[in-house]
């Protein structure tokens, strides 16, 4: 009797909920019954609210079981699950789980499929189409593909991908880089971990297509120290993708070449913003630099540099394997192709979506996500990491595009949403905003360095009582002042939330709200 | 040799091994935190001899990176992430927990040496919220009750 797979995923958050026992678990069962199994390590569907997800493959098509702890182990077996036996957490064949059913899974196609490190599986899900057509392709064949599809840049800042790589390959000079942001440092985004932890390949053909692209040879994946799986299981991938030929001297065994390496960075949030992660790669403290130059242009070392987010690199084989109106044909308005969005906070549904852009953030919030976690009220989302604006429900209508999301004067930004419920202080939420701005700017520019602390101050006097209406003039001034003067987007966009608090949940920054215990304490009672 | 002069030693030796690479400093000072647990003093002269920089440039790095630490810290380090989304599902609550079960503010040790208490912002784990690390073990819907497992 062949023996059967089963899937127990290896991501960090599936770990996080003790993926790692339920695999121990489920061998030593099979083991003591035995029966014959194979447990592959696959990343995580990012189905986060089952996770650990257990699949089982029965006759070809995969079938699901979750949240699956240790002590469900013996009952699963009992129920016959290796053959889609009854069982209260069986969930039917994975693809035909709503939640999954209702995503276009592009740049997420084989996340949580495969065996992360397998280039076997790689391949044999679609991996390594899109280099074989780029290595037929001129740069500028390339450039002008990934502008034709309209990609823009996963980020947050939304730039074409296309239209930055052309300034690159258009740059003269002996030596570029290539550049992968991955210090993923908003709360409530993930992506770019799952990517890099469930299907590193992508992100390493993403990159050496941009190298064959604009002319590059050498690149980096600056990884954020937070991630110590992502930096492991990237290091292990760049590693065998070498030793397979589609990484070094000769890409596929022809005339061109690219390295790459993993930088860990040391748990600075302003290294996520590109000019700071250059500095650092370069080996210094990550102080912003002024623009111009761009990086397209004065990147790393001086050199021009496509420095790019993992989601973009990781956009681009589909669009080099299927062609620019395949991906542009999804999507809406200037925003084409795909969003991933992560469902984070307080939220029953938590995890990854990959739709096209479009669909109003309602939908993913109540339709995808089932409401809060608590069951409570959803009183404000915080949309495109901590320096982007909170929501309130009366503009939960907004669709998932740049623009509309920039109109209502909140952020894509790099995809990520955290849900809070009624019990929030929204008041406290502002404080933090300024707060965590002061622990990490860079210090280069005053509005950014002084204006965070006197932030928080101004709004400790606020929520004391202080001189309130002088103190919540002062306060608007301050985050124009950092808006219009600061040098990069922390202390430019961190007056954001703060702005979003005075203007959609002002009685919660009122002095008589802390007071009697707050608003948030009244709702809790 | 004695240990002090064994330790510069082996920071010397891990410097040197990465002095070619293109940007090395982050990378020797990643290798030496690994190896010894922090960066000491002595390091900062050594890496600056090797790298041909200034003393205050290494030192700049060193105290600019929140991960980097310059003083000796516990067997285990405790990251609890203090971003909205553990905020959203009670990481303030779970840090007061943290303080008091453990007796020590951030950045300190527990008297028995086992564990530091370090501030971060965000693991990437924000749909199971609040999330804590352990060296590099992850934890997900940390109550205060599976804190005191962790730690137990």
């Amino acid at each position: 009797m062949a023996s059967q797979k089963i899937y127990v995923p290896s991501d960090t958050t599936a770990r996080s909920l003790g993926a790692d026992s339920v695999a121990a678990a489920i061998e030593a069962e099979a083991k003591k019954r035995g029966t014959p199994v194979e447990i592959v390590r696959n990343g995580s569907r990012g189905l986060y609210w089952l996770e650990p997800l257990v699949e089982v493959e029965i006759a070809g098509v995969r079938h699901a079981y979750g949240p699956v702890a240790t002590a469900d182990v013996a009952g699963l077996f009992a129920a016959n699950f290796l053959a889609g036996g009854k069982h209260a957490l069986a969930l039917g064949p994975t693809e035909k789980i709503d939640y999954l059913a209702k995503q276009t899974r592009l740049t997420f196609a084989r996340v949580g499929v495969i065996d992360p490190l397998s280039l076997d599986d790689y391949r044999a899900q679609g991996g390594l189409s899109g280099l074989a057509n780029a290595l037929k392709m001129t740069g500028e064949q390339i450039v002008a593909t990934v502008t034709e599809s309209g990609l823009r840049g996963r980020g947050g800042a939304a730039f074409p991908t296309g239209i930055k790589w052309k300034t690159v390959l258009g740059a003269q000079a002996e030596q570029k880089y290539v550049v992968c942001n991955a210090d993923e440092g908003d709360s409530g985004t993930f992506a770019d971990r799952m990517i890099m932890e469930s299907d590193p390949y992508v992100l390493i053909e993403g990159m050496t297509i941009a190298g064959l692209a604009v002319g590059a040879t050498r690149g980096f994946v600056y990884v954020r120290c937070e991630y110590p799986q992502a930096i492991a299981t990237m290091r292990a991938a760049i590693e065998r993708a070498t030793a397979a030929g589609f990484l070094g001297d000769r890409i596929q065994g022809g005339e061109r070449g690219f390295k790459l390496e993993v930088r860990e960075a040391a748990g600075a949030y302003i290294c996520g913003e590109e000019t700071s992660l250059l500095e650092s790669l370069e080996g210094k403290r990550g102080m912003v630099r002024y623009r111009p130059p761009l990086p397209a242009i004065k990147g790393l070392f001086g050199k021009p540099t496509a420095l790019n987010n993992v989601l973009s690199f990781a956009s681009v084989p589909i669009v080099l394997d299927k062609g620019a109106a395949f991906y542009k044909n999804y999507g809406v308005g200037r925003s084409r192709g795909t969003i991933t969005i992560q469902l984070a906070g307080n939220v029953k549904r938590g995890g990854l979506i990959e739709v096209p852009f479009g669909p109003p953030l309602r939908e993913i919030l109540y339709d995808f996500g089932g409401g809060t976690a608590t069951g409570r009220p959803i009183r404000a989302v915080q949309a495109g990491g901590p320096l982007g604006a909170y929501v309130h429900p009366s503009q939960f209508d907004i669709a998932f595009d740049y623009e509309q999301f920039a109109a209502a004067g909140a952020m894509v930004g790099h995809g990520g949403l955290v849900v809070f419920d009624d019990t929030v202080d929204m008041g406290e939420q502002a404080r933090f905003a300024m707060e965590f701005c002061a622990v990490e700017s860079c210090g280069k520019c005053t509005p950014c360095r002084i204006g965070a602390v006197r932030g928080v101050e101004v709004i400790d006097r606020i929520r004391s009582g202080v001189n309130e209406a002088a103190n919540l003039a002062l306060l608007k001034e301050l985050c124009d002042t950092m808006v219009v003067g600061s040098l990069c987007a922390l202390g430019g966009m961190a007056p954001f939330p703060v702005l979003s608090v005075m203007k959609h949940f002002p009685e919660d920054l009122r002095s008589s709200s802390v007071s009697n215990g707050g608003v948030a304490a009244e709702r809790r009672a | 040799m004695s240990a002090d002069q064994q330790r510069n030693a082996d920071i010397r030796r891990l410097a040197e091994a990465r002095a070619t690479e293109p940007g090395a400093l982050l990378p020797i000072l990643h290798a030496i935190q690994d190896e010894i647990g922090y960066v000491p003093e002595s390091a900062i002269g050594i890496v600056a001899d090797v790298l041909n920089l200034s003393r205050a440039e290494v030192h700049g790095v060193v105290t600019f990176y929140h991960f980097f630490r310059s003083h000796p810290v516990g067997q285990h380090t405790l990251y609890l992430c203090r971003a909205e989304a553990c905020q959203s599902m009670g990481a303030r609550a779970l840090e007061a927990h943290a303080r008091k079960r453990l007796g020590v503010d951030f950045h300190e040790t527990t008297a028995d040496g086992r564990f530091t208490l370090e501030p971060v912002y965000c693991l990437g784990n924000c749909a199971c919220s609040p999330a804590v690390m352990v060296d590099e073990t992850v934890y997900g819907r940390v109550t205060p009750e599976r804190f005191d497992e962790i730690v137990g």
